[in-house]
């Protein structure tokens, strides 16, 4: 279908971006356009105007900041994917990046965009959630940062206010973890039914730290802090592993839909945690 | 309306377009290019898919106004000189279509495919395509021309002149270039 009519425009400045979206509560960012243009076209969503941030410039691209790598809300899948930054130190945001939708998609969608979208299927908000991100946000009172945990509030609801603009997510270096991103899904280019984003530090052979988060087993990415407790510790390998990971739904309350009743979404958690963790422990 | 400045197949445009057109709807309506399909209209099926400065692109899932500024190749821009482009050609000879409705958009996410990819696997070729889908249940022959048009890219790269290739297909050397010159 043809999207409703609107109002566009593509500010140059992000204040003016701000302005016009401050003074306008309907008024929807475009990024990538890879979740919106979808919400148009179905009528799902119908802004009274639409600002493309594409000719703002300082959102898009990689940068290392000691501690930290800078991705800013305008870099594409793609150039995450091919990033050598994130490779060396976010190792999961690009595994899991890889799997976001197809190739076509994967040109077009942007980080940003997927992270403010805040779908509880996306993969992206898992991963900023188990790798502690911040979310760098300007909007008409100044810049702030927002962290992961504070970021997602609901099905498709951030804690972005009215007028604000996700600028750029800071991901902290967890170099020395080893990753995995494990995916469910029914087809190829499917949403995950359900996805666990999981790093681990290991010390002579045991776990020391853990980090895992869960796609769509909520109406927010979950952290999995229970099983990141028992897995405090352990030895790495697979039978520790699983035996940890069978709390892995603790904190969860995930839905009922069409790909999946809930009390089967939490035994995929369970059994997808202790295989993403058993891959990132290299057991 | 805004004022769009774009490349199509190698043609340049000015026109105005309504800020809510999708651009497969520019390609077709205002420009008459209907060799892009709309096929599902959800993003998924891929049959609409075109080159966006050369990497490809869902265009029922980009506004027209988007485009602007930008290069865009359709199926229409692919033969160059009467001569059909590697892709195309494999496809019709391993008769990896039934219908055609999908063809045009995995040939483009083809291209782009062997632009990362020269010598893809069969995976890497499934995995490089699961964006575009066919309902004719023909993978296993689009594999193996996307496999085909691979090598003969490959061989026609290597040869050192045009009447030097290997391939059965003398005009085949010539037509590879287009290849490189979408980005």
């Amino acid at each position: 279908m043809i999207p409703p009519r609107f109002d566009y425009t593509r500010p140059a400045t992000l204040a003016e971006a701000v302005g016009i979206l401050a003074a306008d509560e309907d008024a929807k960012v475009l990024a990538g356009g890879q979740s919106l243009l979808p919400l148009l076209r179905f009528r799902l969503a119908s802004p009274t105007s639409v600002v493309d941030l594409g000719a703002i410039a300082g959102l898009r691209g990689v940068a290392d900041e000691g501690g930290h790598v800078r991705v800013g809300a305008l870099t594409t899948h793609y150039e995450v994917v091919n990033d050598p930054l994130i490779a060396a130190h976010c190792g999961l945001l690009a595994q899991a990046t890889r799997t976001v939708a197809d190739p076509a998609v994967r040109h077009r969608g942007t980080i940003g965009g997927s992270m403010a979208h805040a779908d509880p299927a996306g993969d992206l908000p898992a991963v900023a959630l188990a790798l502690a991100a911040e979310f760098l946000v300007t909007g008409p009172g100044g810049d702030r940062s927002v962290p992961a945990a504070e970021f997602f509030v609901d099905y498709l609801t951030t804690a972005l206010e009215p007028g604000e603009v996700l600028t750029a997510i800071r991901i902290p270096k967890l170099d020395g973890w080893s990753f995995h991103y494990e995916k469910f899904s029914r087809t190829a280019q499917a949403w995950a039914i359900v996805g666990v984003a999981a790093a681990v530090r290991r010390v002579n052979g045991d776990i020391t730290e853990a980090r895992v988060g869960l796609t769509n087993m909520g109406t927010t990415p979950v952290r999995a802090d229970s099983v990141e407790s028992a897995c405090r510790g352990i030895p790495a390998q697979a039978d520790a592993i699983h035996e940890a990971a069978r709390s892995a739904d603790a904190e969860a309350d995930p839905p009922s839909d069409l790909s999946a009743q809930a009390d089967y979404r939490r035994h995929l958690a369970r059994v997808l945690t202790g295989r993403a963790l058993a891959r990132a422990a290299g057991s | 309306m805004p004022n769009i400045r774009v490349t199509v197949d190698g043609v340049r445009y000015d026109d105005q377009v309504e800020a809510r057109n999708l651009l497969v709807h520019y390609l077709r309506e205002q420009l008459g290019k209907v060799g892009t399909p709309i096929g599902c209209d959800t993003s998924n099926c891929g049959a609409c898919t075109v080159l966006l400065d050369g990497l490809s692109a869902k265009s029922c899932s980009v506004l027209a106004v988007q485009a602007d500024g930008h290069d865009i190749t359709t199926i229409e821009g692919l033969a160059a000189d009467g001569r059909w482009h590697p892709l195309q050609r494999a496809f019709h000879e391993h008769h990896a279509l039934q219908c055609g409705y999908c063809t045009p958009g995995m040939i483009l996410a083809a291209i782009d495919l062997l632009r990362e990819n020269p010598d893809p696997s069969d995976e890497e070729i499934r995995e490089g395509l699961e964006g575009n889908l066919c309902r004719c249940t023909g993978y296993a022959n689009i594999v193996a021309a996307v496999r085909a048009a691979a090598a003969e890219i490959r061989a026609a790269a290597a040869a050192p002149a045009p009447r030097a290739s290997a391939d059965p297909v003398p005009s085949a050397a010539a037509a590879a270039p287009s290849v490189e010159a979408t980005p």
